[in-house]
Formats: C-alpha cells, sequence, structure tokens
C-alpha cells in the first residue's frame, strides 16, 4: 500500500452547494413536519391505536441500522488487517455517526413528547431494551468519534486497531439491541424471535455498505478522485455477500415461521394475501432489494458498469426500507389472537381485523429529512477535513496492481 | 394431677407471654390496614372476575361507565380514539360459538409493557395495579407494542374534559387503571363492575385475588376461569369464566 493521503473535498462547484440546499431545504420540511405533528397530536399522521409505529420507525430503524453497518469498511481494515480497506476507513466511521445522527432525529422527533428526552436520559428501566439502545446509541457516537480521532491523528494510529476492534464490537451489540426491540416482543408472531438480531446485523452489513459505496462513488467523482476498479470491484463482490447473507437470514426466519403451525397466519399474509405487505416483500425487498442487485454485484459484465452498481445499491436502500417497512408496519397491522382455538370477529376496537394504515405526508418528510441530515452531516465534514483519499486509483489501493 | 412450682411458672410464663403478644398481633394486622397516605402492599392483589356467559350482547354500560369515570373522550375518529375497555365478540374455531365479553389492561403480574418501557413510566404497583407514571413517559409507544391485549391507547391529540383523579395529556399513553382513585378510596369496585350490576348482569367483579375469603377467589374456586392468551405466562390479575 501507497502512502495515502487524504484531502477535503475541494471546489466551490455549485454543484455541491446546490446538494446542500437541496439537503437543507428537505430538513427543514422535515423539522416542520415533526413540529406540525407535535402540535396537532399524532392523529394527523397515518399512525393509530393499531399501527403504532408508522413510516417515521422505518425510516428511523433503517437508518440506525445502516449507520453500524457503514462502520465495516473501517473494521475491515482496523480489525481485520485488510490494507486495501485503510483509506476508505475514515468515510466509513463518518458515515457511520451521521447516518445514526438522522436515526435518532427521526426516532425522537416522533416520540409524543420530544420535550421529554431530557426524562428518557435520566429515567431508566434496565430491563427494557430501549433503555439499554439509549446507552448505546450514545455510546455509538463517543466510541466511532474517538476511533475516527484515532486513525485520523498520526500520533494516535497505533491504537487504530485497538479502537476499531472495540468500536466493531459495540457496532455488533448495538444491531443486536435494534433487532431485539422486536424479537423481544413476545405478543406479536411477526416478533418474538431471536434470529431477528443477527438478521438485523447481517441487514445492516448490506444496508452499511449499499450507502457507503454511493457516497463513496458520488463524493470521488464529485471532487474529481480516481476511484479505480481494484478497490470498486472489492466492495460491489462484498456487496453482493453481504446481500446473499441478508437473503439467507430471511429465508431461514420465514422456513422458521412457516414450520411453526401457530405462525402459518403470519406467513400466509406477509407471503401471500396481506397486500401491500405482500407486495413489499416480494417485489420490494426479494427482487428489487436482493434477486436484482445480486445479480449485478456477482455478474462480472454487468457488475463492471459503475451506474448499474450505483443502481444496485439504491434497490438495496429500497429494499431495506421495503423490509423495514413489512417488519414494523406489517408485523402490527396482523391481528392478535386472545384465546387458542378462537377467532376474533369483532370488537368496537379493529380486533382480528388487518389494520388499516396509510403513511401520511408529514411522516414521510420526518423519515427523509433523517437521511438529509445524515448526507448534509457527511457532506459538510468530508469538506471541512480530510476525510476522503486524494486517490482510489489502482495503484493507491494495490502497488502490485498491473493493468492488463 | 399435681403441678409443681417449676411446671406452674412455665404456664403461667407462656399464658403471660400470650395475652401480651396476641393483642400485638392483631395491632399489626390492624395496621396493615391501609391509610390513604401509606404506601400499597403486596398484600393485595386487586383483579377482576368477568363471567362471558353473564356478558350480554350489545351491552356497552361498562365501556360507558369507564368512559364517563375518567373522563376518556374521543372525537369520533375510532382509529386514533382512546378506549380503555372494548367489547370483543370471539368464535370458536371448531364449533363457530359466538360469544362478547369485555377486555381492558389484564393488570398482568408479568407485565410486558413494564418490562419494555425504557424509563419506568409503566409500572406495577404492590398490589398488581399496572399504570402509567404521566409525569416520565415519553410517548415511545413500546408498552404497545408489547401488549398482547391491545389494552392501552396513545393519546393522539388534545384532551378535554379530564378528571382530577386520572390525568390524560396528548402525547403520552394510558390504560385501564383498574379505577385505582376508587380502589385507594376504598370503594371495593370498579366502574365497569358498578355499571353491569347496575344492568342485572353481573358480569364483573372486583376484588382482591390474595384474600382466599373474598368473593372473587370464591367464584374462582367454585368453576373453571382462564386468562387471555394463557400460553405467554403472564398471571392476569383479569379472570374469565364462560370463555
Amino acid at each position: 500500500m501507497a502512502n495515502i493521503h487524504y484531502r477535503p473535498f475541494e471546489g466551490c462547484t455549485t454543484g455541491f452547494y446546490g446538494v446542500l440546499a437541496v439537503l437543507a431545504g428537505v430538513l427543514l420540511a422535515a423539522l416542520g413536519a415533526a413540529w406540525y405533528m407535535e402540535h396537532n397530536g399524532h392523529w394527523v399522521t397515518g399512525m393509530t391505536n393499531q399501527v403504532i409505529w408508522g413510516t417515521p420507525h422505518v425510516f428511523a430503524v433503517f437508518l440506525i441500522v445502516a449507520a453500524s453497518g457503514a462502520l465495516n469498511v473501517a473494521s475491515i481494515s482496523s480489525v481485520f488487517g485488510r490494507a486495501l480497506y485503510k483509506p476508505l476507513s475514515r468515510l466509513s466511521g463518518l458515515l457511520a455517526v451521521a447516518l445514526l445522527a438522522g436515526g435518532l432525529m427521526v426516532l425522537v422527533l416522533d416520540l409524543g413528547r420530544p420535550d421529554r428526552l431530557i426524562v428518557a436520559m435520566t429515567y431508566y428501566n434496565f430491563k427494557s431494551i430501549f433503555a439499554w439502545n439509549i446507552f448505546l446509541y450514545v455510546g455509538f457516537f463517543a466510541v466511532v468519534i474517538v476511533y475516527l480521532w484515532v486513525m485520523m491523528e498520526r500520533r494516535m494510529n497505533i491504537y487504530s486497531k485497538s479502537a476499531g476492534t472495540f468500536a466493531f464490537i459495540w457496532r455488533l451489540i448495538l444491531t443486536t439491541g435494534t433487532g431485539s426491540i422486536f424479537g423481544f416482543l413476545v405478543a406479536r408472531d411477526a416478533y418474538n424471535s431471536a434470529l431477528l438480531a443477527p438478521m438485523f446485523i447481517v441487514f445492516s452489513f448490506a444496508y452499511g455498505l449499499a450507502i457507503y459505496l454511493l457516497v463513496l462513488m458520488a463524493a470521488m467523482k464529485g471532487a474529481s478522485r480516481d476511484l479505480g476498479d481494484v478497490v470498486f470491484t472489492r466492495l460491489r463482490r462484498l456487496l453482493g455477500v453481504f446481500i446473499a447473507g441478508s437473503f439467507y437470514f430471511v429465508l431461514v426466519y420465514h422456513l422458521t415461521n412457516l414450520y411453526i403451525t401457530q405462525r402459518h397466519g403470519i406467513e400466509a399474509f406477509v407471503l401471500l394475501d396481506g397486500g401491500i405487505y405482500t407486495k413489499m416483500f416480494w417485489i420490494g425487498q426479494m427482487l428489487l432489494g436482493s434477486l436484482i442487485p445480486m445479480v449485478i454485484c456477482f455478474h462480472s459484465g454487468l457488475g463492471k458498469s459503475r451506474s448499474l452498481v450505483a443502481l444496485a445499491c439504491l434497490l438495496v436502500v429500497i429494499g431495506g426500507l421495503a423490509q423495514m417497512y413489512v417488519t414494523i408496519i406489517g408485523g402490527q397491522a396482523f391481528p392478535m389472537q386472545l384465546l387458542p382455538d378462537k377467532t376474533l370477529v369483532s370488537s368496537g376496537f379493529f380486533d382480528g381485523v388487518v389494520a388499516g394504515y396509510r403513511p401520511s405526508l408529514p411522516e414521510i418528510l420526518l423519515g427523509v429529512g433523517g437521511v438529509a441530515i445524515a448526507l448534509l452531516l457527511t457532506a459538510v465534514a468530508v469538506r471541512a477535513l480530510p476525510f476522503l483519499p486524494e486517490s482510489l486509483s489502482d495503484t493507491v489501493a494495490d502497488p502490485h496492481h498491473k493493468t492488463t | 394431677m399435681t403441678i409443681n412450682r417449676r411446671g406452674f411458672l412455665g404456664i403461667s410464663g407462656a399464658a403471660i407471654a400470650v395475652s401480651a403478644v396476641a393483642p400485638g398481633l392483631r395491632l399489626i394486622e390492624l395496621a396493615e390496614g391501609r391509610a390513604p397516605d401509606q404506601a400499597v402492599t403486596p398484600k393485595q392483589r386487586w383483579g377482576l372476575l368477568i363471567d362471558a356467559a353473564k356478558c350480554a350482547d350489545g351491552c356497552t354500560a361498562c365501556i360507558d361507565a369507564c368512559h364517563e369515570e375518567n373522563g376518556v373522550t374521543g372525537n369520533n375518529r375510532p382509529a386514533t380514539d382512546p378506549q380503555w375497555i372494548r367489547k370483543v365478540t370471539v368464535e370458536d374455531n371448531t364449533t363457530g360459538f359466538r360469544q362478547s365479553f369485555p377486555v381492558m389492561c389484564q393488570h398482568c403480574e408479568h407485565p410486558p409493557c413494564v418490562d419494555v418501557c425504557p424509563t419506568g413510566a409503566s409500572f406495577k404497583r404492590a398490589d398488581g395495579i399496572v399504570l402509567v407514571d404521566k409525569h416520565t413517559c415519553i410517548g415511545c409507544r413500546y408498552c404497545m407494542m408489547a401488549c398482547p391485549y391491545k389494552a392501552r391507547s396513545f393519546i393522539h391529540e388534545v384532551t378535554t374534559g379530564q378528571k382530577t383523579h386520572a390525568p390524560r395529556g396528548k402525547g403520552t399513553v394510558e390504560s385501564c387503571t383498574l379505577c385505582v382513585h376508587k380502589v385507594d378510596r376504598g370503594d371495593n369496585t370498579t366502574a365497569c363492575a358498578v355499571a353491569c350490576k347496575k344492568e342485572g348482569h353481573e358480569a364483573i367483579l372486583f376484588g382482591d385475588l390474595n384474600d382466599p375469603g373474598s368473593e372473587i377467589r370464591k367464584r374462582l374456586k367454585q368453576k373453571p376461569s382462564t386468562q387471555l392468551r394463557p400460553d405467554l405466562k403472564l398471571n392476569t390479575g383479569v379472570r374469565y369464566q364462560g370463555v
């Protein structure tokens, strides 16, 4: 590995400021939407007493999961000693922090009482995985910021392996915590499974890397810096492996549920007759989010096209949002049973029927706002500090590389 | 039979001890009857027994009384309006037999809502009543995700007509309090039970599940009963007969 040089994103290009302006505009709209929902109460959203967590949670959980996954690139370098990933590490840590900030912003602004955030920070019930997650999320910021400092301050470089290992373990625990938000819910058929924690970890690998690759391609192109085929191909194939891993976990999750008679109802709902949720699963999560990007990433011909791989990354993001929609909203829409061998046929409270849910504009705006702030933070940071390598050309990435 | 001096002293000593300690024990018992400013104790476990066979189809007296008692009002938006108690109709999967009964917070011994609440706002009193501390609820709704009975409502909009004994605030979660204000007052009943009795059905009985002499315990001993979602082993404070 040649000596790596990093430089802030330069040039007052109108493109860069244009992107900043658009992101700031989306963020403002999101804050306005949050104010509107908080001011009027949640009845103005699509959320109800049946579908309790809506579109904001789809975005928030996706971003939090993606945040831990975005750190993987740095972990591969620091923890597993792969030199090729070293110049990619700083951006990886930055994205992890930015995506988590985006997810948390959405989560907090959707609370019924966002003004009571201080209560959430001062009163704890340690049996709650949510309470643990507050520590895991806040700790993740601290751990990754220290890790970034160790990577960026030459004198501290010797500690990058230990800081990286600590951050890697932290992120695994963090995603375990996020998956367990659902895994620990005994009441609902779609959740209540230990599989959700490792499954969320594998999802995070794919989501995080897809976003990482998209941002890396955009940033290197915007800065007119080289992104050679060696790095590009390695990341593309790795993304393919992560998508395949996610696919495997989804397969095992559904096969397990299909084996458990008690869960045939929820499986039929998701796989066959759940309307929007079935479509989201097959078209969104499986076809767009798994199969097509997997083919692009593994196919030596298609995979050469930068735009097709960018499309694959985008599809992984869309598929990830669809997956969260099916899990979070579909899981709540499916009715719960009260007594064995008896079906709830009616009630004054929507029992026994699939709960309706339509995402409202303010919810979508708030969710997209989370993505906007993550990208905004990233853009400002790469401009202010040397996060991006001067070059990722093949000779920089691999001095022994021979062009054929 | 002759009693020697030592025996006489022994018996006398025991008699004196019993007469001295017994009133004290009685006093302790009396002291355990709770004054309003004293903390609740696990000596009681308040609960309800609902006899589905007595619950009349189409009758909503319990719901109306509950919402009246606790100032629970809606805005004609069924999906977001709060419900502390509701009537459900279930159908037997094999026989098609239908019946209705009310469902409210089941006041579980092991409440999932309390387990998952990040701030501890969801809590269980020592006497088994599960409540929400309105000051520490941040409105995350995780308890609603966790409750197997859909017993909780999120307050989706500004509330009006609140009762001092049942504070309600937009952005927090609420549910049946087992008429805790009445329990603490010593009424020994709930609004739903009173209303049901007034209608002549007597399908809801309030009482202390820990007291072997209570009506609720006697009725539970006489006939089989069940809990909702018995598979979850939450040991609910609300029991059902005739389902």
